[in-house]
């Protein structure tokens, strides 16, 4: 079981990291015409959340969303064909890299400012509990986010009517190019959040996929349990820019040591090695080569799909 | 169906009510909601009657319209309530860049029915952060619906066909409205969003209103009547984003003059907007160019005096449709107007 679960989250993570190769490849070539916020770095936090709450969560996120998408979808098809703008794509190219989602599968929005999917969380954990049902919201932010008066708010609403709504920080130190240093007229998220009455989860010093799958596991049970919300706060590493697909560490802003401190426990490299000391390398190289294949298909789909038709232009603004 | 007179308030609490009594996915949010004053009346007795479901809430206007979304897009009905134009303002981030193109950026697969209840317009002393309209911002935005409603009978039929709506739709009420009585059917029924109402018939002048300024429209049309055998035709326009502009250049193709009275102001206001479409629609029929009456374009001032020159009253329609006409100014000093002083109580 425990085997399984490791090469399932071992799947999840190779998936986005394959992916989002693809897209550095790829991008140049000025088909994909959509900014892009590259997850490489991040995917030990939504492969763990995403693959412990599978069918007890309804997911919200940023427009960093690659690995979010793939974690909850774990589909590729429709993840390049909308980043190639295709009619293919889960919102037939009108919503590109930055408003990736799929209701269907349960990944509810994706937005492009800060911020602004967290009170949409709330409003969907009230649902949950309006309607009686055992499902959760959880929602994914940077600790940009946090700069923003929609956050306390938000987590203030979600305390005082005692909402199932899991509040993930994916805090990586940056909003954009500044530090946390230059931003917050205070030491610590964890401690001021203690003060809500809600549950927190911010003993992370890496972002290693087995101690996250067994916090939202945990979290998941406390929300049910206390009925109140809670926070994680994950600190990670952005691997790339800001925007785009490329490494920036030339512009001075941070330094190269200290990325190479955090690939030092790179959480895909991690779980690679734990599952070759446990004798599953067989495994773990049919996984790789499944999904490389499977993204190479998926590229080529999305390449060969059809630009949307132009009366799409006007489609979806109302409902009938 | 069963009629009586009520004010425009209860037609509301009542729309509200028969909608929660027949559907548990519509609830009621905002500041203040389950007070004792329950927003002029117009929410009182709901959350007694469905507990859960009126619910008061912090001052957090930004956070709860995305939560009102986010309840949406999973199903429920939310009605969220704001005092004043002003305060949603304080949402417009989640109203303008979330709410609004929520379903058009998930290709459809999102729905977002909600109702945002906003009281606008003017109340004596209330100044230049309480009184404002602004009903033309929240109409340029695809994806969200503007109503108007003008009369008790519209109150609840648009309201109730507003939370049917699966789009998010802003139904500004002018606070002078509130004490306004009508002929409201006690079931429950609908008028149709995105159609305009013709208050009164006419071959002279076509004056087109929103809101409140229907009211002084057609105070100013009785007038014009009886002191120049002048008959104006007025349009309630109810809604202002989708716009009925079919109505209104069928009448001014009658008539060949339009003003236009929109409770706000002119400079890329709605008043604008129905000018150009009438002038593109209507080029050839037009006897004078279309004249547009709103506020002042300065701050809504404290001081009386100087907010009676702020705010366009039935007066001024009237002058306005005199010159219009090449008419000699009538004496108005025997007429009574409606004003916030003897509120209004008459059926239209």
């Amino acid at each position: 079981m425990q085997k399984d679960l490791e090469l399932e989250l071992y799947q999840s993570m190779y998936r986005m990291r394959a992916a989002e190769r693809a897209i550095q490849q790829e991008y140049p070539n000025n088909q994909m015409k959509t900014p892009m916020h590259m997850s490489i770095g991040e995917e030990g936090i939504v492969a763990g959340i995403c693959t412990a709450l599978k069918e007890k969560a309804k997911f919200y996120g940023t427009y960093r969303s690659h690995a979010l998408y793939l974690a909850v979808t774990e589909e590729t098809d429709g993840f390049f064909a909308e980043l190639y703008g295709k009619v293919t794509g889960p919102a037939g190219g009108k919503a590109g890299s930055m408003h990736l989602a799929s209701p269907d599968h349960n990944l509810i929005m994706t937005s492009a400012v800060v911020g602004t999917t967290i009170p949409v969380a709330v409003g969907g954990a009230f649902r949950e509990k309006y309607m009686n049902t055992d499902k959760i919201a959880v929602v994914f932010f940077g600790d940009g986010a946090v700069d923003e008066g929609v956050f306390w708010e938000s987590l203030n609403l979600a305390c005082l009517w005692k909402l199932p709504v899991l509040f993930v920080c994916e805090d990586n130190g940056l909003a954009i190019h500044t530090p946390t240093s230059v931003r917050r007229g205070y030491d610590s998220l964890g401690k001021i959040a203690r003060q809500y009455n809600c549950l927190v989860y911010d003993s992370f010093e890496q972002t290693d996929v087995l101690t996250i799958h067994a916090m939202a596991k945990k979290a998941y049970a406390e929300i049910q349990r206390f009925r109140m919300p809670a926070l994680a706060i994950i600190p990670y590493y952005r691997y790339l820019e800001h925007v785009g697909v490329n490494e920036d560490f030339d512009v001075g802003y941070r330094s190269c040591d200290e990325f190479e401190q955090w690939l030092a426990k790179d959480p895909i490299a991690l779980l690679r090695r734990r599952l070759i000391n446990q004798n599953q390398e067989n495994a773990v190289v049919s996984i790789e080569d499944a999904v490389n294949k499977q993204i190479f298909i998926s590229v080529q789909k999305a390449k060969d799909a059809p630009f949307p038709r132009p009366e799409e232009l006007y489609r979806g603004v109302y409902g009938e | 169906m069963s009629k009586r007179i009520i004010t425009y308030a209860q037609a509301i609490n009542e729309a509200l009510r028969q909608e929660m009594e027949r559907d548990s996915s519509v609830f009621v949010y905002g500041l203040d909601v389950a007070d004792h004053k329950g927003i002029n009346g117009t929410t009182s007795g709901l959350a007694e009657k469905f507990p859960g479901r009126c619910l008061s809430t912090p001052l957090s206007e930004e956070a709860l319209m995305g939560f009102g979304l986010g309840a949406a897009i999973n199903g429920l009905r939310p009605v969220n309530v704001h005092i004043r134009v002003e305060f949603l303002l304080v949402a417009f981030n989640q109203l303008v860049n979330m709410l609004a193109s929520a379903r058009y950026g998930s290709n459809g697969k999102l729905s977002v029915p909600i109702v945002i209840r906003v009281l606008i317009g003017r109340g004596w002393g209330q100044g230049f952060q309480h009184s404002k309209s602004l009903q033309s911002i929240f109409a340029h935005i695809p994806g969200l619906k503007v109503i108007m409603p003008a009369t008790p009978y519209d109150a609840k039929g648009m309201l109730i066909a507003a939370i049917r709506d699966d789009n998010p739709v802003i139904c500004m009420e002018h606070r002078f409205l509130f004490w306004q009585e009508g002929e409201v059917p006690f079931e429950p029924y609908t008028v149709p969003l995105g159609k305009c109402s013709i208050l009164r018939s006419g071959s002279d002048v076509t004056i087109v209103a929103s809101s409140w300024s229907c009211v002084d429209a057609l105070d100013a049309a009785k007038v014009l009547e009886r002191k120049h055998n002048i008959l104006a035709e007025l349009i309630n326009v109810r809604t202002i984003a989708p716009f009925d502009d079919a109505t209104v250049n069928q009448s001014v193709r009658k008539t060949g003059h339009c003003i236009v009275v929109d409770s706000d102001w002119t400079h890329c206001g709605f008043s604008a907007e129905v000018a150009a479409r009438v002038q593109e629609d209507c080029f050839g029929s037009l006897r004078s160019p279309v004249t547009r009456i709103g506020f002042a374009p300065t701050h809504c001032p404290t001081t009386r005096p100087m907010e009676d020159l702020y705010y366009p009253n039935a007066e001024t329609i009237i002058r306005v449709t005199e010159k219009k006409l090449g008419l000699k100014p009538a004496d108005l000093s025997d007429e009574k107007f409606h004003n916030y002083e003897n509120k209004f109580k008459g059926p239209f």
